[in-house]
């Protein structure tokens, strides 16, 4: 009987079938619920599996209660009126965003393996709402790690700055560089489509990307060259806005609205690549 | 015939279909067509270009030349909307395993734009269809090979396709699971009249499952016909699809699989078995 009456269905539905429309806002928000089903497929991942998320806090937290713990008595590296600990707090959220986001591509190739990405790419989401969603759901990942650093940073005694306004403005920075990192290790998979290259390339530009920016000592310190790379470096930009919003006291150096502008317009062009070369991984 | 043929179009037509890598031409010149509630099945040896053919069907690879048309959508002009009317089961293994069986529906009728008022009711039909109802809401990854490859075909049911591509069905999978696959592929057509195009290797399921059968070598069609055709067309009595694919496959096929696609089936095998 209920077969029946889904057969009705399926013929009145074949015949009546159209093209749902694809104009202006209607358009826009469909894109939108698409990369958010996307994220929310991965949100559900982690739901059923949270171990890897307190994986992921070992590394910041040895950086905090190790690295930062003995710099803090050498000083050795001038971080203006904060203290060293104070100074590397928010360089360490940058970086544990950073090495969250950074590896995000293996899972791709693993999808690729799998035959996910063939299966997504031959329905009718939008290649960019695809990218895009990975990206936000790199950033739920992210988010979980800014948790754990702020009661690290917290039991650790740095001066936190726990204005509503501020923690929402963490949260943003820490959302779109997640979303930055992840979707430009989304491009390198999809570039170099196997595991032992992509690993390769992770590795060398992790580095670079962490030591060529502010997160752990000031630009200013810098010989010229390495301060014109970190100029360059989306990661100093987050510091930045992490340095100024994150802490009691804190400032930035270029100004929120230029660190903001910088990780925005780097997002919507690492997006729109990403949804160009994504398709390349099935073939 | 060609009454009958304006008044019933093909869904899915393709004219000289071909796909180069660099000096291999991987599909040559495919010419088919397939009717409306046909299960037709694509054979070959590995290598022949059978899961090319598909990719491009599916809008995953673009051809080199030639035309295709699925449900009147041309596959380059309009692959968005072909994208909409197809359902594709990769060989590979699609299902999420971290998830539930009810959440890889949930998620991809969302993706489908299935009306909200319509998702459980279409979620469970499916589920039901499939014989999976008591297995929803358990992990994918404790489902046996054949539940997630029924679980992967109830996904791609959702939003009702006119045509569905299935790339080795019943790769990888026991005896027993292989027969309630094809049952269902069997149930799909007889309660849905829907297209279906799989490919394979196994001559038993291409026999007892298709329609039609194109036998593909080295990138070409080298014969189609319904499966008593192809067995007629050989000399001698009680001729199997095995000597079917023999004489038209012929002798070379050790040749043909590169290392690549051998390590995808075995790593496909083990996944589901």
């Amino acid at each position: 009987m209920r077969l029946a009456e889904q057969d009705l269905q399926h013929a009145v539905l074949v015949d009546s079938y159209k093209s749902p429309p694809t104009q202006g806002l209607i358009a826009i928000a469909r894109f939108f619920e698409k990369t958010l089903v996307i994220a929310e497929l991965e949100a559900r991942k982690l739901r059923h599996d949270p171990t890897e998320l307190l994986m992921r806090a070992i590394q910041p937290a040895l950086w905090l209660l190790v690295f930062g713990e003995v710099f803090t008595r050498t000083h050795v590296i001038p971080t203006g009126s904060l203290s060293y600990l104070d100074f590397l707090a928010p360089g360490i959220l940058a970086q544990s965003v950073l090495f969250v986001a950074i590896f995000y591509g293996i899972a791709v190739i693993w999808e690729r393996d799998l035959g996910i990405v063939h299966k997504f790419l031959a329905s009718p989401i939008p290649r960019t709402a695809i990218v895009l969603g990975k990206a936000l759901s790199a950033s739920l990942r992210a988010v979980s790690q800014m948790v754990i650093i702020y009661a690290l940073a917290w039991l650790l005694g740095v001066r936190l700055n726990w204005h509503p306004l501020a923690l929402c403005g963490v949260l943003a920075v820490v959302i779109l560089s997640a979303a930055l990192f992840s979707t430009l290790s989304l491009i390198i998979a999809c570039v170099v489509k196997t595991r032992e290259r992509f690993m390769g390339i992770g590795q060398v530009l992790t580095m670079p990307l962490f030591f060529a920016s502010s997160a752990i000592y000031p630009a200013s310190i810098m010989p010229l060259w390495l301060q014109a790379v970190a100029h360059a470096n989306p990661l100093t930009y987050e510091v930045d806005a992490l340095r100024a919003l994150m802490l009691t006291g804190g400032a930035s150096s270029f100004g929120l609205v230029a660190d903001f502008s910088v990780l925005l317009v780097a997002v919507a062009i690492m997006v729109m690549i990403g949804g160009k070369l994504y398709p390349r991984v099935a073939t | 015939m060609e009454d009958n043929r304006a008044v019933n179009p093909p869904v899915l037509e393709t004219l000289s279909l071909t796909r180069r890598f660099g000096e291999r031409t991987a599909v040559d010149s495919l010419t088919v067509s397939v009717q409306r509630g046909e299960v037709f099945g694509l054979l070959g040896p590995n290598g022949a270009g059978k899961t090319t053919t598909l990719k491009m069907l599916t809008t995953l690879l673009p051809p080199t030349s030639g035309k295709a048309r699925i449900a009147g959508f041309d596959i380059v002009e309009q692959s968005a909307d072909v994208r909409r009317v197809i359902g594709y089961v990769p060989q590979l293994l699609s299902a999420d395993g971290t998830l539930t069986g009810y959440e890889n529906l949930l998620v991809f009728a969302k993706l489908y734009d299935i009306p909200r008022k319509e998702r459980e009711a279409r979620i469970s039909g499916a589920l039901t269809f499939m014989g999976l109802r008591d297995a929803a809401h358990e992990v994918v990854r404790t489902y046996s090979g054949g539940m997630i490859r029924r679980l992967e075909i109830a996904q791609s049911l959702l939003h009702r396709p006119r045509m569905l591509f299935l790339d080795e069905p019943t790769l990888g999978l026991d005896p027993l699971a292989r027969r309630m696959v094809w049952s269902h592929i069997e149930k799909l057509r007889a309660d849905y009249g829907t297209t279906v195009l799989l490919t394979t290797h196994f001559m038993d399921e291409a026999d007892s499952l298709c329609d039609r059968v194109a036998i593909m070598h080295l990138g070409k069609v080298v014969v189609i016909g319904t499966p008593a055709e192809l067995k007629a067309s050989l000399n001698g009595n009680g001729k199997t699809m095995d000597d079917v694919f023999v004489h038209y496959a012929g002798g070379t096929s050790e040749l043909e699989g590169d290392y690549g696609e051998t390590r995808r089936t075995r790593l496909t095998a083990r996944r589901l078995g």
